[in-house]
């Protein structure tokens, strides 16, 4: 067998509790020694991942290695890792000393070597002299800090970390943020970080998997994922950011709020609908409109500490959002200027709506677990499937659910300057993209409806 | 009217019924134990009571014979619950909440009318009354005390520590006696307190379970009292108190060690 380079690979891992599908179809590999952060807002499947490798849970379908053994269906008492815990986990009836030398007791390490161990451990987090404490007597950190020593001492190939700071108060985070690297470089074993925070992801990792809805989006270094984020989900997820529909007009040449820009991007045909990405800090601020490339009014100003973050107005009815050393005042008219390599081109994941439906009558479609009515088709038999076309434009939400057709919970909302694009989940599980200016919460339940002449019915391919 | 209005808005003044309570029906009785068992038939001062229960090999040896018994009851019970609450906490709270109704369910049903129950069906069964039947109704009537407070304390514990002990090597078994069974300690102190302590006073089921041919202290006590032997029966009912009330104290010491441990060093 050719061993890899890799101490752990994940081929087509899917996981679901009852009908729920937490994980999809997920593949990853991690090379030794690698500083990897599994990264995504809470209920994205990060935390399902990390428990498939402690053994916790076993997964639906795939296939787990870690050091190039199959480990799938492995109890977690046999597995070459151990893990770190959001909320520490630390023994209640056993004092520091007894927490830490638990893994070695067991393994039957000789005495006098698990006392060195221990002390090496709890110099490493730098709690020497506290091995006869009681763990209930510790602060939040000390008690992780127990937590990564007991991890440590049994030297995993493999520490898998939940969370371990999420508890802990900011200094305190940022501290142990420096000192969890320290520790990775010293130790030379792989770490797998599971976080919500996207500032802790860029600050510590070597990668950086993104994930989202239980698939991984992107994988990349910290860089790469905020320089290059491959979708709009990425972009809005890691920093902040203006993300706005625009037409690719052909390569190097970008139409976006009304005006054509250079960029650098190529490859993406002509006149095709595109996503384009601009960090507030990468626009040019200036008080001149001649030279500038957009104009607009500064509508709100506020400091934040290094910078001051503003939204200026376009005339076209755009928001856009700039971070500049320099305060504007609010009502003035500014100019903005951003270089072509700080425009960042991204491919539309989909266009329009489509679904696949079954002809009623011919002015009735069932999708989405609901009957539409429709524009009289032609040529199309009934109970025949058909595929069915829908502008995110044209779907029509309503506050109450019930006057809908179907009814949706609202999953995720991406602002792009001057609409929003909402994700829609409907009863049935099934995703419809829709183009609002309303503002509606994530999690609000409503009603979707669609004007009948909205509904573009074609032949299903 | 305003200074009856205040003294009736006092907060500390609506514990007033309780401490009139238990001033008449627990504190006056306990002194009136006391008094009683240093006294003689006729009010004066006597030790005599304590040298006779010392001087009389019978009621000794019921005495150690009821703690036995007890004992025996105690262990039984927690053999049995032990197992049945683990599993109780293992299911889903939906069958757990049924099966813990199904256990507690008996206790609708007074402890006499059940033991009555429990001496047709011996009989229905042709098995002999005695001793056998009485350890076997004390375990049916103490059982479910012993399973809730283990279940209580395993429902509670948090999962991520037996995942941790996992994480570290532990095999199913090294969890349970390394980390499950230590963590549960309260739980199970608890449930001994609450089986042991009654059932070293028991009287009635042992009248009924062995036609009253076994007779444990509660008995002795008992017929004392009917006997109008009142410093006498006084005095072996303060030597109960005593041996109950010191094994509270050491149990509840244990405890409230670990409080401390927990909350201020």
């Amino acid at each position: 067998m050719v061993k890899s380079n890799y101490i752990i690979e994940l081929t087509n891992i899917s996981k679901s509790f009852g009908d729920k599908v937490v994980l999809d179809d997920v593949s990853l590999s991690v090379k030794k020694g690698e500083f990897i952060t599994i990264l995504g807002p809470s209920g994205c499947g990060k935390t399902t991942l990390l428990r498939l490798l402690a053994g916790f849970n076993t997964a639906s379908e795939g296939e787990i290695r870690i050091g190039g053994e199959v480990m799938t269906d492995i109890p977690p008492h046999k597995r070459p890792v151990n893990t770190v815990f959001q909320r520490y986990a630390l023994f209640p009836n056993y004092n520091v000393f007894d927490n830490i030398a638990f893994g070695l007791k067991l393994r039957g390490v000789e005495r006098k070597q698990i006392e060195s161990r221990v002390k090496r451990a709890l110099k490493m987090v730098g709690m020497t002299d506290y091995e006869h404490r009681d763990v209930n007597s510790l602060s939040g950190g000390q008690q992780q800090r127990v937590a990564i020593a007991r991890a440590i001492v049994n030297q995993p190939q493999v520490l898998l970390l939940d969370e371990p700071l999420a508890a802990l108060d900011l200094k305190m985070r940022k501290d142990m943020q420096m000192e969890l690297k320290e520790m990775h470089r010293s130790l030379g074993i792989t770490f797998v970080y599971v976080t919500h925070d996207q500032e802790e992801a860029l600050t510590l990792s070597d990668t950086i998997v993104v994930m989202s809805e239980g698939k991984i989006q992107q994988i990349g270094t910290p860089t790469d994922i905020y320089n290059e984020p491959c979708n709009s989900f990425v972009a809005d997820f890691i920093g902040e950011s203006n993300i706005l529909n625009a037409i690719m007009v052909r390569d190097r040449l970008v139409r976006l709020m009304g005006k054509e820009f250079e960029c650098v991007d190529e490859g993406f045909g002509q006149e095709t609908p595109v996503d384009v990405v601009i960090r507030p800090e990468d626009i040019y601020i200036i008080s001149q409109t001649s030279s500038a490339m957009f104009t607009g009014t500064v509508r709100s100003c506020t400091f934040k500490g290094v910078h001051y973050e503003m939204f200026v107005d376009t005339p076209d009815g755009y928001e856009i959002m700039i971070q500049d050393y320099n305060p504007f005042e609010v009502g003035q008219q500014v100019g903005m200027i951003v270089k072509p390599s700080d425009i960042h081109v991204m491919r539309k994941e989909r266009i329009c709506n489509t679904f696949e439906g079954v002809m009623v009558d011919p002015t009735h479609v069932e999708m989405l677990g609901g009957k539409f009515e429709c524009a009289p088709v032609q040529e199309v038999q009934a109970g025949e499937k058909v595929c069915v076309e829908i502008d995110f434009g044209s779907v029509e939400l309503t506050d109450d659910a019930e006057d809908g057709t179907v009814e949706g919970s609202i999953r995720f909302i991406l602002y792009k300057g001057d609409r929003y694009h909402l994700t829609v989940r409907t009863e049935e599980g099934d995703n419809i993209y829709v183009d609002t200016h309303d503002v509606w919460e994530d999690l609000d339940e409503v009603g979707i409806k669609i004007a009948p002449q909205n509904i573009r019915i074609k032949p299903l391919k | 009217m305003g200074k009856l209005f205040r003294l009736f808005f006092k907060r500390s003044n609506w514990a007033l019924p309780y401490v009139i309570f238990l001033v008449i029906f627990v504190v006056l009785p306990l002194l009136l134990v006391i008094l009683y068992a240093f006294q003689d038939a006729e009010g004066n001062f006597t030790l005599q009571n304590f040298v006779h229960f010392v001087n009389q090999p019978e009621v000794t040896h019921t005495f150690v014979y009821s703690v036995i018994i007890a004992v025996i009851t105690t262990a039984i019970c927690l053999l049995l619950g032990y197992p049945a609450a683990y599993i109780m906490s293992r299911m889903q709270s939906k069958s757990a909440v049924i099966v813990i109704m199904l256990f507690i369910l008996p206790m609708w049903i007074n402890m006499l009318i059940r033991t009555m129950a429990t001496v047709t069906l011996f009989d229905f069964m042709q098995m002999p009354l005695g001793q056998g039947a009485l350890i076997f109704g004390m375990v049916y009537n103490y059982l479910p005390f012993m399973i809730y407070p283990i279940y209580n304390t395993l429902q509670k514990m948090d999962h991520s520590l037996i995942e941790a002990a996992q994480d570290l090597g532990a095999t199913p078994r090294q969890v349970f006696s390394r980390v499950i069974f230590p963590l549960s300690m309260p739980g199970v102190v608890s449930g001994i307190m609450m089986v042991l302590l009654p059932t070293i006073s028991t009287f009635a089921l042992a009248e009924m379970l062995t036609l009253n041919k076994i007779r444990l202290f509660g008995t002795i006590i008992q017929e004392n009292i009917n006997n109008t032997m009142w410093n006498y029966g006084a005095a072996l009912s303060l030597i109960m108190l005593v041996i109950i009330g010191l094994t509270s104290i050491f149990t509840y010491r244990d405890k409230h060690d670990d409080i401390n441990d927990a909350g201020l060093i």
